[in-house]
């Protein structure tokens, strides 16, 4: 079995966020690099999934500046995926659509997919498209926000929808499922996995060798700015039915929420 | 005209609030207004969405098209695009259309902004913001080399305009598609909730580790249920078992947006602000005065929330079931 992750390396969610003073992006200096949340658990149910059919490979892709998404995939590699492929973006913006057409056309010169997980959402451009514009381009079904998977013969994937309730799909044949927190507790590089990640093979491309240029962003991201300041908070006083009755009263007539 | 397409969706029986501030977004704009509805039912939506603007309501209401399905939705509104003309294109940034659009998207070769919380759409043109790293920053996001754009908007950032009950729309039946039969509903899980959902509630009402076991949510139950609130919950709770993930809000959990966040026992920890501060009002109760949560509150409470949550749910039900 053939298994691709996709793996994105973003701000670690402690960063505090600075614009540069062009509003072109955010100040990425002194900017802590993680694995995106979510595609820890993409990782992990690879591997299980892996090893529960007693064999198989997992590679893990990112799109991204290879001098610094190479150490997350390295980090992946050290929880047990067998192999990389980093695709070089250098100092290039790509947006979903051209991260999902350099990963899709990866993971087709690589000859064959079984599955292709990911996680739900980058926490930093917030799109939650890119699995799904890779199963479009692989021509293959997806299911998004994914809290359970069984894989045997066909694949059984449940997906949380409005209000807690959920719905379960069956899949025949490859597709792509993006992972939500709760699908499983991602394990921690271990020493030995680290010393071995070092070995392991991880193959580079540029975005030429997946036919992406710039010409075929779709959208582009403009105008950064910071949250609006908020007012500074107005703290009630008196005992608690004093300070109840209070709060009603301002969220009817001063804050007109009700 | 330039022509604007709407995706509506519905609880069954009414058009959801999100579909109606799009409409409302939609008929302001000078554009020709399509509408698209999908499911059984469809066709009984369509006089509602003419009363908020809609000239042109196009259904696919197969009893087929009962569950989400990625494949028949992603050919349905494909052709449904196709056919309405439009060059943009509006849906809520709801769990199905988050799941749909973006393959509708690149099926169309175009380009999808999502979750976005500013439209300014004119007859000509159209700009969208969207929140960046959970709420620290927004960009606008510029469309580029995409015939359609495809926008969708959270939910409770836009007015809703008044009905026009006269108004009327034709109507145009949209067959079901064939589909592949590769990936097919095996079941549905009913949920707990016949709440509206976090991501589209118009008020939540949160508790944090502060709220001290499974059982004290009841508290928060009685409050929400005065208030038609939605109960939320922050990673601490969710990790400890006393509430089910699909209840977490933040970073890792549900980002949202109400007119209203009440917060009980949250410290306010960076990832729990990056999923509720784009909430309209915020309240914070909790006992400690220095708590981060009070920085990103509107009104903020000192106290035992033991104490303070039932005296709410008191005057709350006094002051709204009069
Ligand atoms: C990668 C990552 C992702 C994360 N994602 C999320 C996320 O999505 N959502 C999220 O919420 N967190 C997230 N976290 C966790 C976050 O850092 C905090 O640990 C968590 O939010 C704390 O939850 P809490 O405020 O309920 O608990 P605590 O921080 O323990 O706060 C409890 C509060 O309750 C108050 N309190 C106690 N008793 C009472 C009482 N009787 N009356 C009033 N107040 C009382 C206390 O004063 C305290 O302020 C994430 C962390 C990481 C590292
Ligand atoms: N540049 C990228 N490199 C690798 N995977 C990515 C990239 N961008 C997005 N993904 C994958 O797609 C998921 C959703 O991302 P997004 O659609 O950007 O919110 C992520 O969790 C990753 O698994």
């Amino acid at each position: 079995m053939r298994i691709f992750v996709c793996l994105k390396q973003v701000p670690d969610t402690e960063t505090r966020i600075q614009i540069k003073s062009d509003k072109s992006g955010i100040e990425e200096a002194g900017i802590k690099w993680v694995i995106n949340p979510y595609d820890e658990y993409a990782v992990e149910e690879a591997l299980k999934i892996r090893d529960a059919k007693g064999g198989g490979q997992v590679t893990v892709v990112s799109v991204g500046p290879k001098s610094r998404v190479t150490d997350s995939l390295r980090t992946a590699m050290a929880m047990g995926a067998d192999d990389g492929i980093v695709i070089d973006t250098g100092a290039d913006y790509v947006d979903t659509f051209a991260a999902a057409k350099a990963l899709s056309e990866a993971i087709k010169k690589e000859g064959a997919c079984d599955l292709v997980l990911t996680g739900k959402l980058a926490i930093d451009d917030n799109a939650a498209s890119v699995p799904q514009i890779i199963a479009e381009m692989l021509a293959i079904p997806h299911v998004t926000v994914v809290s359970k998977i069984t894989a045997a013969g066909t694949i059984l994937a449940e997906r949380e929808i409005e209000g807690g309730a959920r719905e379960i799909f069956e899949i025949t044949g490859p597709c792509v499922l993006a992972a939500n927190k709760g699908l499983n507790t991602p394990r921690y590089a271990s020493l030995p996995g680290i010393m071995k990640a070092k070995k392991k093979p991880l193959k580079e491309l540029t975005l030429a060798d997946v036919g992406v240029s710039s010409a075929q962003l779709k959208t582009r991201l403009k105008d950064f700015q910071l949250p609006p300041e908020k007012p500074a908070v107005k703290m009630l006083a008196g005992d608690p039915a004093a300070q109840a009755k209070e709060l009603v009263r301002l969220l009817m007539e001063e804050a007109k929420v009700l | 005209m330039a022509k604007v397409f709407v995706f509506l969706e519905s609880n069954g029986t009414e058009l959801k609030k999100g579909s109606m501030e799009l409409l409302t977004a939609a008929q302001a704009s000078g554009r020709e207004v399509i509408a698209g509805i999908m499911g059984p039912g469809a066709k009984s939506l369509a006089p509602k969405a003419a009363h908020y603007g809609a000239k042109t309501t196009f259904v696919c209401d197969s009893p087929d098209l009962g569950h989400y399905n990625p494949e028949s939705f992603t050919e349905a509104v494909c052709s449904m695009v196709k056919e309405s003309g439009a060059d943009v294109v509006l849906a809520s940034s709801s769990v199905m259309a988050r799941d749909l659009f973006p393959r509708v998207a690149a099926r169309l070769d175009s380009g999808v902004a999502s979750d976005c919380t500013i439209l300014k759409l004119t007859a000509d043109n159209i700009t969208v913001r969207k929140p960046l790293y959970a709420g620290k920053c927004t960009a606008e996001v510029e469309f580029v080399n995409s015939p359609v754009k495809f926008v969708l908007m959270r939910p409770n950032q836009l007015p809703v305009g008044a009905a026009d009950a006269a108004a009327s729309a034709s109507i145009k039946d949209f067959a079901a598609p064939k589909t592949s039969g590769k990936i097919q509903t095996k079941d549905m899980v009913k949920g707990s909730s016949s709440k509206a959902d976090l991501t589209e509630a118009n008020i939540i009402v949160s508790g944090g580790r502060g709220m001290g076991s499974a059982d004290n949510f009841k508290l928060l139950d009685d409050l929400a249920n005065s208030l038609g609130a939605t109960v939320g919950a922050s990673r601490a709770v969710a990790d400890a078992g006393w509430v089910p993930h699909s209840m977490q809000v933040g970073q890792t959990g549900k980002t949202v947006a109400p007119s209203l966040y009440l917060a009980f026992g949250i410290s306010g920890a960076i990832q729990h602000l990056a999923g509720m501060s784009g909430s309209k009002v915020i309240v914070a109760v909790n006992k400690d005065g220095d708590a981060p949560i009070f920085q990103k509150a509107n009104y903020g409470i000192v106290g035992d929330l033991f104490e303070i949550a039932p005296k709410l749910t008191e005057e709350f039900k006094k002051a709204l079931h009069k």
